[in-house]
């Protein structure tokens, strides 16, 4: 209906440009270009390479989850659209710099940023936050150095969300699992000498609270050769609870305790995963050496309240637990590029209201860094698909200023050349993307990524 | 009508904006290949492409045909849970199966989550 109404509006053909090239900047562009078929969409990217966290996040073993890439393909062959990868803004070009080529910018840049523990020992050897370990198994540039030593029994994770719980599968799954996904050949054989027996993911509340979902639970509880390790003691009265919980949290919970209840198979299973709950992090312990991870002290909590608003609050007793290295799962977080964008330092997003960036005309974001760094990337479409309405809206009602013709790309482009750098295009990132994929199918995998982004950049200009 | 009409079964989609959409599709097909052979122009339908790991071909059948569809594996149910304005009778589209006896049957797309043609009171 929208598209039909606006494409009576006359004037210059609205240039749109977006930082960001993860689901929210490609589903921010496809809603746009759909509607209007004036618009011109750019995407500047940091990396060479484009899809954000569908690339470097989602777990190796959830091809299914990234079919997503197809649609965004098809978007990024449109007419009206153009990726710039390897363009960095804030540091290559500014906001102010976007916004005075285009008519209008959308932030969507993503959580770059880790929260952090904040207790002593958390720079000890071998503990990690989660994003460097989904970054190091994925092949992010910036995590290739990683070399995690897998050389220990125990592997404490601090947060129980489906974070957590892809680390937790990729750490304990059979190798032939893995061997067939696009995880790195670097991962899979450091994954392959491992010792690691058993995964422990800790958290502040209860079973109740588990932010993670039933699918990754339900992985994780089928996954050959391990076995559920789940005290019972957690589950006094929660049987009780059952019926007057919402649906997910009552199936998962239900769940829960008929993977507490069931038998032994008797099957030969060396290897373990548990929840261990009502536990906060005080102090990562140093072995002997006073270098390297040895355990974790926890504060025993207890809960105030009941349901998702349910409050850990601390007994007073800690407990130690043993382990050989720790990851820190609790969140990512976005983190300000430009000071120019008002941000709002302690729910780390930009200030918005439904994606129109607080005082700011013709500024816009979506995605993780409009609403905080949760939700699938269904979530994260929703979100940008509004966000676009919203830019759309502005459009006809005049509130963004179509009168002067807006440079666009070209403006911009003159500007990187002049600073010494050069855009990788979609089409060079295709050049990238078969690069990888002849490379996977030597290996048997369905692709093998680049881990430098020198190299990038030399197959995208070869 | 050309040959095999006859065979197809009638199916009516109710869209986001409450719109009646009727197609004609074979027995067989699921639900997401219907909305993708006839180009229905649902946005963000089917981000997975029918491989159970994304809710965003969730659809909701009146109760009737509700009982008609069959078995549902918990791997359905698992992916429902993440899906907005869940009902007692969604389902997710790419686990349907056409039969001829879900012939005339009406779907309706569920709102999407923050719509903002409420949230603003514009369009
Ligand atoms: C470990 C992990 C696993 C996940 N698994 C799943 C899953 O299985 N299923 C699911 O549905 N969802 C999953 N998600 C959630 C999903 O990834 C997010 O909902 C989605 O990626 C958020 O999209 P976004 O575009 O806001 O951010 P991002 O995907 O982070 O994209 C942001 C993009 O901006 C770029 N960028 C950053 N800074 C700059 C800059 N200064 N200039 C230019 N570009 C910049 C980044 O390089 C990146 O490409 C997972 C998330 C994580 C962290
Ligand atoms: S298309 Fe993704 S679950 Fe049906």
């Amino acid at each position: 209906l929208l598209a039909r109404k606006l494409s009576s509006v006359s004037g210059a053909a609205p240039k749109v440009c977006i930082v960001g090239g993860g689901p929210a900047g490609f589903y921010t562009a496809q809603q746009l270009l759909k509607a209007r078929h004036d618009i011109v969409v750019d995407i500047y990217e940091r990396l060479p390479v484009p899809f954000g966290l569908v690339r470097f996040g989602v777990a190796p073993d959830h091809p299914e989850v990234k079919n997503v890439i197809n649609t965004f393909t098809q978007t990024a062959h449109s007419e009206r659209f153009y990726f710039h990868g390897n363009v960095n803004v804030g540091m290559d070009i500014s906001v102010e710099e976007l916004k005075e080529a285009y008519h209008a910018v959308v932030l969507s840049y993503g959580a770059e940023g880790n929260r952090s523990l904040a207790v002593s020992g958390e720079d000890l050897i071998g503990v990690f936050s989660a994003r460097d370990f989904v970054g190091w198994y994925n092949g992010h540039p910036s995590n290739k150095e990683l070399h995690p030593d897998l050389n220990c029994e125990t592997v404490v994770i601090l947060g129980q969300g489906n974070v957590a719980l892809d680390i937790a599968r990729v750490l304990l799954s059979p190798l032939d699992m893995l061997k067939k996904t696009d995880i790195t050949q670097r991962a899979l054989q450091t994954l392959a000498a491992s010792r690691v027996r058993r995964v422990l993911m800790v958290g502040r509340r209860g079973p109740l609270q588990i932010a993670g979902t039933i699918k990754e639970v339900r992985e994780m509880i089928n996954l050959p050769g391990t076995k559920a390790d789940l005290l019972p003691v957690d589950y006094d009265g929660i049987a009780e609870a059952l019926n007057d919980l919402p649906r997910p949290r009552k199936r998962l919970t239900e769940l829960m305790i008929k993977t507490l209840k069931m038998e032994d198979g008797g099957q030969e299973v060396s290897k373990q995963w548990g929840f261990r709950f009502l536990r906060s992090p005080v102090k990562v312990l140093p072995g002997a050496d006073g270098k390297r991870v040895a355990g974790i002290r926890l504060a025993v909590n207890k809960l105030e309240g009941s349901g998702e608003g349910a409050q850990a609050i601390p007994t007073g007793h800690t407990e130690d637990l043993e382990c050989g290295m720790v990851i820190c799962s609790i969140g990512y977080k976005s983190l300000p590029i430009d000071p120019a964008v008002p941000f709002d330092p302690r729910r780390a997003i930009v200030q918005n209201n439904l994606g129109r960036v607080q005082g700011t005309a013709g500024l816009y974001c979506s995605g993780w860094l409009k609403r905080g760094p949760t939700g699938v990337i269904a979530t994260t479409m929703n979100d940008s698909f509004d966000t676009a309405r919203i830019i759309l809206n502005d459009l006809e009602a005049g509130t963004l200023d179509m009168s002067i013709q807006k440079p666009g790309a070209q403006d911009i482009t003159a500007l990187l050349k002049a600073r010494g750098v050069r855009e990788v295009s979609f089409s060079e990132w295709e050049k990238i993307n078969s690069e990888e994929v002849r490379r996977g199918e030597a290996l048997g995998k369905p692709r093998e990524k680049l881990l430098d982004v020198e190299e990038m950049l030399a197959v995208a200009w070869s | 009508m050309g040959p095999g009409s006859e065979n197809k079964v009638t199916i009516n989609f109710i869209d986001r904006d409450g719109e009646k959409i009727t197609v004609k599709a074979s027995p067989g097909d699921t639900l997401l290949d219907v909305v993708v052979e006839q180009q229905l122009d649902f946005d963000g339908f089917g981000a997975c492409e029918g491989t159970l790991a994304c809710s965003t071909c969730h659809l909701i059948f009146e109760e009737d045909t509700y009982k008609q569809l069959g078995h549902i594996s918990d791997e359905e149910l698992d992916m429902l849970d993440l899906a907005y304005g869940l009902t007692d009778t969604s389902r997710l589209g790419c686990q349907i199966c056409l039969t001829k006896s879900l012939d005339g049957m009406t779907v309706r797309l569920p709102d999407s989550v923050a719509d903002i043609r409420q949230v603003d009171g514009k369009a």
